[in-house]
């Protein structure tokens, strides 16, 4: 089989010195995206353990499959979590899961967690979408833009160019900062139409990476558009799998003259996250009623 | 003396020769990547069918998306002035025209005298365009040819979800994954084309007659979509992909 180069890796994580056994709670959030999904669990509201993989083709075997990665050498099984909060765009076809609750709500949340309550705009780079977030200091959703019906900006879109130039995705970003001069974007929007554009560029000589920063900065550009019209207040922050791409993240920066908050933890798992943190309180509202 | 029209499109490349209203030699190439080459080694291609020496052509007129590439042109006329021009000289009664190509739509308004008295074009989104086909047969794993024809035994409704061609192409292999017949999912893509294609053509009206031309001109399945949707008959030549050469090499004789 040829190599595929959009695929980006699959992976999980777990806090080896937490201790979840005597942990007073529980919790965990599965993000079901339109390309990937992922699980996070919560002990005690810190981070314990995640998975990322690309999603199959049903949701709920994809949940399934998040929570099992997971939960993959911590002792811990899925009765001991006690309360799973679903989010993404298959989040209601998640079964062992309590409640379902947006992506835009959950991408928020998990901003807040992982970057800080400074945050106030968020954009949420995923595999079918791209949205440009507002959030308060509690991580609440005042306002967003979205645009799920267009390639150009998302994740898939890159898949696209990484198996096109035949680049692994995930060194797409450094290879965009080797040119010596910054090319202009590529001029088609649209993804099937951009492929053309770049395949006419390599025939007239253009090295890849040439390409890949000319790609970069369109991308780029049309995520920027979406980010004035719902218009950016620090601090500003990127989630999902194209914010761990530094070729964008770098141009959006540039274009908007504004730095965008580094993160500390990857920033895929920022849906997921939310989720986990809904389903803490969620399980706090409960365990206070009874 | 005899003229010829170039049309340059971001797929195929089209060139007629044309003396006295009658049609002496035509070629029909890949535009490929090197558009300019391509476009002179076809030209010389149709002049030899024809048994004409370059210095014979008295006038060259060039359209399409690739117009500014070609070297041996000697002026240049706007995609929708040529399919309007054309498409009235086959039709004189015409007075829509709706060219679908590989990489635009265009809708285009014309007079009894095939002057464009109005238009509207996508060339922003493959999903408005032949390359949204195109994609999804690759999709199906069916060549072009057969995709049209196969959209026509479908007896089962379905929507297609997705707009953007790059998320119909995962949304093709879910529906795929479900066991969902070929030609059903060739009917959906089919009409949501044709849904695109005309409301893109109503923002100008539509009047009659309506002529189809471009290469999707050819898909059966898709003229009977786009049939459907407008709740009209659609015309169509027999050579739909040759009308914008046409009309250029028509343009091209009028000035000379």
């Amino acid at each position: 089989m040829d190599k595929q180069f959009w695929r980006w890796k699959e992976y999980n994580w777990k806090e080896e010195k937490l201790n979840w056994k005597e942990a007073r709670s529980i919790t965990a959030g599965i993000d079901v995206g339109s390309v990937s999904s992922q699980a996070v669990i919560l002990t005690a509201g810190k981070i314990f353990a995640y998975s990322s993989q690309r999603t199959g083709s049903d949701s709920p075997q994809s949940a399934q499959k998040a929570i099992n990665w997971a939960l993959e050498g911590t002792g811990m099984k899925l009765e001991d979590i006690q309360f799973i909060v679903g989010t993404g765009y298959g989040r209601v076809n998640i079964p062992f899961a309590q409640k379902a609750i947006t992506e835009i709500a959950c991408h928020a949340r998990g901003a807040n967690f992982m970057y800080g309550s400074s945050v106030r705009t968020i954009l949420d780079m995923g595999g079918q979408d791209c949205k440009a977030i507002r959030c308060d200091e509690r991580g609440k959703v005042v306002s967003f833009l979205m645009n799920d019906k267009c390639a150009a900006g998302t994740g898939r879109g890159m898949e696209v160019f990484a198996d096109l130039l035949t680049i692994p995705i995930e060194e797409i970003g450094d290879l965009s900062f080797t040119v010596e001069q910054e090319p202009p974007p590529v001029s088609c929007t649209c993804v099937v139409f951009a492929k053309s554009e770049a395949l006419r560029l390599l025939r007239q000589g253009w090295p890849k990476n040439k390409v890949v920063a000319s790609y970069c900065s369109a991308m780029a550009h049309r995520v920027v558009t979406l980010l004035e019209r719902v218009g950016v207040e620090k601090e500003f922050a990127i989630t999902g799998g194209i914010g761990k791409n530094r070729g964008v993240v770098g141009r959006i920066e540039k274009e908007l003259n504004v730095k965008a908050l580094t993160p500390t933890w990857d920033t895929q798992i920022a849906g997921a996250l939310g989720a986990a943190l809904f389903a803490q309180a969620l399980l706090e509202k409960t365990k206070s009623l009874n | 003396m005899p003229v010829a029209g170039v049309d340059i499109g971001g797929k195929t490349t089209k060139i007629i020769i044309l003396e006295d209203h009658k049609i002496l030699a035509k070629n029909l190439v890949l535009t490929g990547l090197e558009t300019g080459k391509t476009a002179l080694t076809a030209f010389q291609q149709v002049l030899n069918d024809a048994g004409l020496s370059p210095d014979k052509i008295s006038k060259i007129t060039v359209t399409g998306v690739g117009k500014k590439e070609f070297s041996l042109g000697h002026n240049e006329v706007s995609e929708v002035k040529a399919d309007a021009k054309g498409t009235v000289y086959l039709f004189p009664s015409a007075r829509t025209v709706i060219d679908v190509g590989a990489e635009e739509g265009r809708g285009v308004k014309c007079s009894p005298e095939g002057k464009v008295v109005d238009f509207a074009l996508n060339e922003k989104c493959a999903a408005g365009s032949g390359s949204f086909v195109e994609a999804m047969a690759r999709a199906l794993e069916l060549p072009l040819e057969e995709i049209g024809k196969l959209a026509l035994i479908s007896t089962q409704q379905i929507p297609m979800n997705a707009q953007c061609a790059v998320f119909a192409e995962s949304e093709v292999v879910s529906l795929l994954h479900a066991k969902t017949p070929k030609s059903d999912i060739a009917k959906a893509v089919h009409n949501a084309i044709a849904n695109r294609i005309s409301s893109m053509t109503r923002k100008i009206g539509i009047e009659k007659e309506v002529i189809l031309i471009g290469g999707m001109a050819k898909n059966l399945g898709f003229i009977d979509s786009l049939k459907k949707d407008l709740g009209l008959e659609i015309l169509i030549p027999e050579e739909p992909e040759f009308v914008g050469a046409l009309g250029a090499a028509l343009i091209a004789q009028e000035e000379t």
